[in-house]
């Protein structure tokens, strides 16, 4: 599932690593997808992984929790993990400059 | 459970010993212990020996320190991790956590270790695992619950795979760990423990706790040197230890004699206590001489010389101990009293015992520990030092200072019911001279010479002067000379009295003769007139008869 904005003027490159069809992971899909929806439209990418697919990838980023959402871009990288089911918090650590 | 559980050796000298086999296999096992006290060297060794000497491929996993840093750490074993990395035998994971750079929104699990480790383990087969320190994740995430519920799933989860685990955690205030996390872990718990008692540190272990197996309860000193991580287990022995009969030398022939059967039993600890100057090193470096002598191998503890002062001391006697160093059949340590706790000189003593297996150790001297330690812990150590001694079937001498010379209740600490046999050594002045002398106060199991003899040191060893027996006491040096000359003196006047006496009885006997056969003669001139006499009469008789017939003829009658 990839959204893609190309006119944003900073994108928001967005990495969340599940691990299977947990309720966890599932829940932290959808509130990630509404929240961009709502209020990101069109300035940000999300790429989902699932470690469970390819652990490697927990060891290459260094995930310990799951769900963990990692902002790549911009810098500085911004790590959150849960599910995600507080919207307001999720927009404070993902907007630059809150 | 009645054949007890598995387990799978640490190879941690000592440690499996103590445990009757290594930790629990399949189990987890937190080791626990404040800073420094090598919580993370004992998990490294645990799982570097298990691949090199157990063939069990192992995942280090690393929440604190840098790869780099358990790479030296490893390296200071004596192992090259890159190697070990290379051959597919270890997996260091590290698993950086930076609580700056984390927002928790939400409910989350750790899945993401789950599947780093089970990837590590699946990598190259690892049946070992060290977790190290755990702890750290409760400084990087904020939800408690979450993490207390996710390690003892994760416990479980290791527990499932089979794995040996090592889980380390940090000494907390009033628990084991400071996250308690000895709760999850109910298998087995090692307390590693740094002291520092009269400026002086041990490290000492504990096993809190085993479960299905025995184990020894105690705290046992462990150090840390060159030789990486080693747990000396000296108080699990009891006094089952096999005896000798045979005889040893002390080195000094005339020692030997005042021993029935000739010498001390092997595996006997003999004592030799005395006061300053007495000669007690030199008679415990007698020994040892005698036993290189023999072929066998021989340990000098000193706490008070070093080994080149012993090796020219002793040849100042005729004794040549740098030729047995030499040969590698005896070896020398000399360390301060303070340099270690009482139980690490114990340990070090014992392991270098157990390395070089020698049939003779001298600790030189025991009453050097008397200021280092309260006096029980003295005599514990050396009741812990005489019975590993035993075990191993080694003779001990061991010597003792002694302050005042009369004073044998000096010999203190109970030492002498720990002792099969105790030659006292004196320093006595009498008549302006000091002297030695030497006095075997008990030998067990051995009739003795309860006699006090001079002992003396000469360039060509030691000799035991025979006992000035006379008179009802002894004498030593220049009084049992004295005595001997007037002795001697004596033994002329009473020769030459007796010599007298004979002349004068036979003098006297000669006289007696001669009266005798004056007397004889007088009898025999007695007799002889007696004899005349008693002719005559009869003579007289017959010529009476014949006067008196000669009458009557002549009367007609």
């Amino acid at each position: 599932m990839t959204n893609t904005q190309t006119t944003a003027v900073v994108p928001i490159k967005l990495v969340l690593y599940v691990a299977g069809q947990t309720p966890k992971s599932t829940a932290a899909i959808e509130n990630l997808r509404r929240i961009c929806d709502e209020h990101l439209p069109g300035q940000y990418t999300v790429e989902v992984i699932d470690l469970r697919l390819q652990p490697h990838l927990a060891r290459e980023h260094n995930i310990v929790a799951i769900p963990t959402l990692v902002r790549e871009l911009p810098t500085p990288m911004r790590k959150i993990i849960g599910d995600l089911s507080d919207q307001e918090k999720v927009l404070v650590h993902l907007k630059v400059g809150g | 459970m009645a054949r007890g559980i598995d387990k799978s050796p640490t190879g941690i000298d000592g440690f499996d010993e103590l445990t009757l086999g290594g930790l629990p296999t399949g189990r987890p096992t937190l080791v626990c212990g404040s800073a420094g006290c090598g919580k993370t060297l004992f998990a490294s060794t645990f799982l570097v020996n298990g691949i090199r000497d157990y063939g069990e491929p192992g995942v280090f996993v690393t929440f604190e320190e840098r790869p780099v840093d358990i790479v030296s750490n490893v390296a200071s074993l004596g192992f090259s991790v890159g190697d070990l990395v290379d051959d597919g035998k270890l997996v260091l994971e590290h698993i950086s956590l930076d609580p700056s750079e984390l927002a928790e929104i939400g409910d989350y699990d750790l899945e993401g270790l789950f599947l780093r480790l089970e990837l590590a383990i699946d990598q190259i087969g690892a049946k070992r695992i060290v977790l190290d320190t755990i702890e750290s994740l409760f400084s990087a995430f904020q939800n408690p619950a979450v993490l207390r519920a996710e390690i003892r799933r994760l416990f479980d989860w290791l527990k499932d795979k089979g794995m040996t685990t090592v889980i380390t955690g940090e000494r907390g205030d009033g628990s084991l760990t400071r996250q308690g996390l000895e709760e999850y872990v109910s298998d087995c718990v090692i307390l590693l423990d740094h002291r520092v008692h009269n400026q002086i540190s041990t490290r000492r272990l504990r096993i809190v706790k085993y479960r299905g197996t025995a184990h020894g309860t105690n705290e046992y000193p462990f150090l840390i040197d060159r030789d990486g991580f080693s747990v000396l287990p000296v108080s699990s022995l009891g006094l089952d230890h096999k005896v000798f009969e045979e005889r040893i030398s002390s080195g000094i022939p005339d020692l030997d004699k005042m021993l029935e059967g000739g010498g001390f039993h092997r595996a006997s600890s003999i004592l030799l206590s005395g006061v300053a100057g007495s000669g007690k090193s030199t008679i415990a470096a007698s020994f040892i001489d005698a036993a290189c002598r023999a072929g066998e191998r021989a340990v000098y503890f000193s706490f008070e010389e070093s080994a080149a002062q012993a090796v020219r001391n002793m040849r100042s006697i005729g004794l040549d101990l740098k030729a047995h160093l030499d040969r590698d059949v005896l070896r020398y340590f000399a360390t301060r009293p303070t340099f270690y706790s009482l139980e690490m000189h114990l340990a070090v003593m014992l392991r270098e015992i157990i390395r070089f297996k020698p049939s003779l150790v001298v600790l030189d001297p025991i009453s050097a520990f008397m200021g280092s330690g309260e006096r029980l812990e003295v005599q514990a150590m050396l009741l812990r030092m005489v019975d590993s001694l035993k075990a191993h079937g080694v003779t001990a001498v061991f010597t003792h200072l002694m302050h005042s010379a009369d004073g044998n209740q000096e010999t203190d600490a109970g030492l002498s019911s720990l002792m099969d046999a105790w030659v006292l050594l004196l320093n006595r002045e009498i008549g302006g001279e000091f002297n030695r002398e030497l006095y075997l106060l008990k030998a067990r199991g051995t009739a003795h010479s309860n006699q006090v003899r001079e002992f003396i040191m000469t360039a060509d060893g030691i000799t035991l002067a025979p006992p000035y027996i006379g008179d009802g006491k002894a004498l030593t040096g220049s009084a049992r000379r004295a005595q001997e000359a007037r002795d001697r003196r004596d033994e002329m006047i009473r020769q030459r009295d007796i010599a007298q006496a004979n002349e004068q009885i036979e003098h006297r006997r000669r006289q007696t003769r001669m009266q005798i056969e004056t007397l004889q003669a007088e009898l025999e001139a007695d007799e002889a007139a007696l004899r005349t006499a008693g002719d005559a009469e009869r003579t007289y008789l017959e010529q009476a008869q014949a006067d008196q017939a000669d009458m009557k003829k002549s009367r007609r009658l």
